[in-house]
């Protein structure tokens, strides 16, 4: 069952051509990953999926992205809604100067999700203990969430995503800050929440997309190579482009 | 022409460079120090901050010319911090790259040089005149806050800038809306840029005689404001006319005039600097 079908998408920057059509069914509940050299067009794909390319001045797309069998890019679209739904996460950890806690309960409070107090404080507690960080910050909520090592604040990122109840999670480049021991415990994270999201992973790091993801997408100069499952792509991949790559013979 | 070995010709220029810095400084120190040996006696007779002139101002104190720079001040804040930090949002976080906004920075800075006189005159026209304001506090208020208004936009708009891109993201990421993300976000971590910026505008125009001389400003009162409709006292105008229209005017009053008017200048510049370096040092961003 896919949950994020993206169909004849095409990007731009007011007039560079970055992604060229596109064509991907995304499955619920795995692990995707998007590979391909630097420039390619990983984040602006992994962008599009929750809209975060709006953001951008000059930026228009055409084609669909189906979530749930819902155009994205439909007039008429919440983009708050489709953005509290697919959450992302960022290249480096992008907390707010405020406390833990906070940075946790603030896409509650804004979105009203919840009012009660004791609500908020309960999905405080579920989402930083689903990325298992709870039981080192409980005793330290209002400290402020940068006095956190990188690993930690990444998780919390993930954990403010958790908290506004996403079901898919886009993460650009989540470990590229971080060292390899904490890299190892993100990703076991990330294949922990693959249990109930829906993920798409853009990484630099092969041995990465190998390691976590159940299938790959392989992109090069916009376009969308190759997409199949992971060890098919790493040990026997149809495309020319994608056996070069991944055989490291450029990128 | 005579060869000066390098060792020389070092020592020689940063010998100049030296005496320009301290002749740069010179007048600032003069004035200061002047002022303060002539006005301090007549200054620290408590009574010349609160009490009122009195005997055609050849005696008494100046608390109207001070309380009216005050209030003209503050009340002018009201209006330019709305307005202005309104304008910086627009500018900011709405605004396209596009020749419309270019022509309004541009006008923006232009308007910081406009002429203080020429925004008296505007301000009588507009206020006192055309909406029948008359000469009040409230009309000199409204002249002050335009012409504060190019450096409250110009601060304002930088502080919004340099909250990071990040924040903005993460943000909108999460799904709250743009004008949430400002109010919640950018707004909070800009507040110390845009204060200081308003405290600095302020302290510049604490000491302006020319936007108020023909929209707030009276020779004389014969007590304190009730309204924000009546006319009053200012420092600056105060401390032109006993220096200069009065005859027989002791002289270290009008030092201590100018002495009140310095501290309350420079305080608020003090005030400002001490709250930028605070908050620099707070800041983990
Ligand atoms: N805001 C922007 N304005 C104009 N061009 C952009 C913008 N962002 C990206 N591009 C261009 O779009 C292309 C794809 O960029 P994108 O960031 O999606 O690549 P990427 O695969 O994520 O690269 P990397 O691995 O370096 O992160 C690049 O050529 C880039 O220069
Ligand atoms: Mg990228």
């Amino acid at each position: 069952m896919s949950k994020i079908e993206i169909r004849n998408f095409n990007l731009y920057y007011t007039s560079l051509h970055v992604l060229k059509n596109i064509n991907v069914n995304i499955l619920e509940r795995k692990i995707t990953a998007i590979i391909g050299p630097s420039g390619c067009g990983k984040s602006s794909l992994l962008r599009s999926i929750n809209r975060m390319n709006d953001t951008i001045e000059g930026v228009h797309v055409s084609g669909e992205i189906n979530i749930f069998g819902k155009n994205i890019y439909d007039i008429g679209i919440d983009v708050r809604i489709l953005r509290k739904n697919v959450g992302m996460v960022f290249q480096r950890p992008n907390l707010f100067p405020i406390s833990i806690y906070e940075n946790v309960a603030f896409g509650l409070k804004i979105n009203r999700i919840h009012s009660k107090k004791n609500a908020i404080n309960e999905v405080v507690e579920k989402s930083l203990k689903s990325v298992s960080l709870w039981d080192h910050v409980k005793d330290k909520l209002h400290k402020s969430a940068l006095s956190l090592t990188l690993e930690q604040q990444q998780r919390l990122c993930i954990a403010r995503v958790v908290a506004v109840a996403s079901n898919i999670i886009l993460l650009d480049e989540p470990c590229s800050s971080l060292d390899p021991i904490a890299t190892q415990k993100i990703e076991e994270l990330i294949i922990y929440l693959s249990d109930q999201y829906t993920i798409v992973i853009v990484t630099h790091n092969m041995q990465q997309a190998a390691r976590v993801s159940h299938n790959t997408a392989f992109m090069l100069l916009g376009e969308l190579i190759e997409f199949d499952k992971t060890e098919k792509i790493f040990t026997n991949p149809s495309m020319n482009e994608t056996e070069d790559y991944v055989s490291g013979r450029f990128g | 022409m005579i060869k000066l070995s390098p060792k020389l010709s070092q020592k020689l220029s940063y010998l100049f460079l030296f005496l320009a810095t301290i002749l740069a400084i010179i007048p600032g120190v003069l004035i200061i120090s002047i002022i303060i040996a002539k006005g301090w006696s007549v200054f620290f007779t408590l009574k010349f901050l609160t009490s009122m002139p009195t005997s055609g101002m050849l005696k008494g104190g100046i608390l109207p010319a001070i309380i009216g720079t005050f209030l003209l001040v503050i009340i002018s804040i009201f209006f330019v911090l709305p307005i202005g930090v309104g304008a910086a949002i627009y500018l900011n976080e709405y605004s396209k790259n596009n020749l419309f906004t270019k022509i309004i920075k541009l006008a923006i800075i232009n308007l910081a040089g406009v002429p203080s006189i020429v925004y008296g005159l505007f301000g009588l026209g507009i206020f006192v005149i055309y909406l029948k304001l008359g000469v009040s506090i409230i009309a000199g208020a409204l002249t002050l806050s335009m012409m504060e208004l190019p450096v409250v936009i110009t601060t304002a708009y930088g502080a919004l800038n340099s909250v990071p891109l990040s924040f903005r993201e993460a943000s909108l990421s999460l799904g709250v809306s743009r004008w949430k993300t400002i109010v919640h976000i950018v707004l909070p971590n800009a507040i110390p840029g845009i204060l200081t910026g308003a405290v600095l505008s302020t302290a510049r125009i604490a000491g302006e005689t020319a936007p108020l001389l023909f929209t707030a400003v009276a020779f004389y009162t014969p007590h304190l404001p009730h309204s924000i409709r009546d006319q009053v006292m200012i420092l600056p105008y105060h401390l032109y006319i006993t220096a200069t229209q009065i005859p027989n005017m002791e002289e270290n009053r009008i030092f201590a005039t100018a002495l009140a008017l310095l501290i309350i200048v420079l305080s608020m510049n003090f005030i400002a600097i001490i709250a930028r370096i605070y908050f620099r040092k707070n800041r983990k961003w």
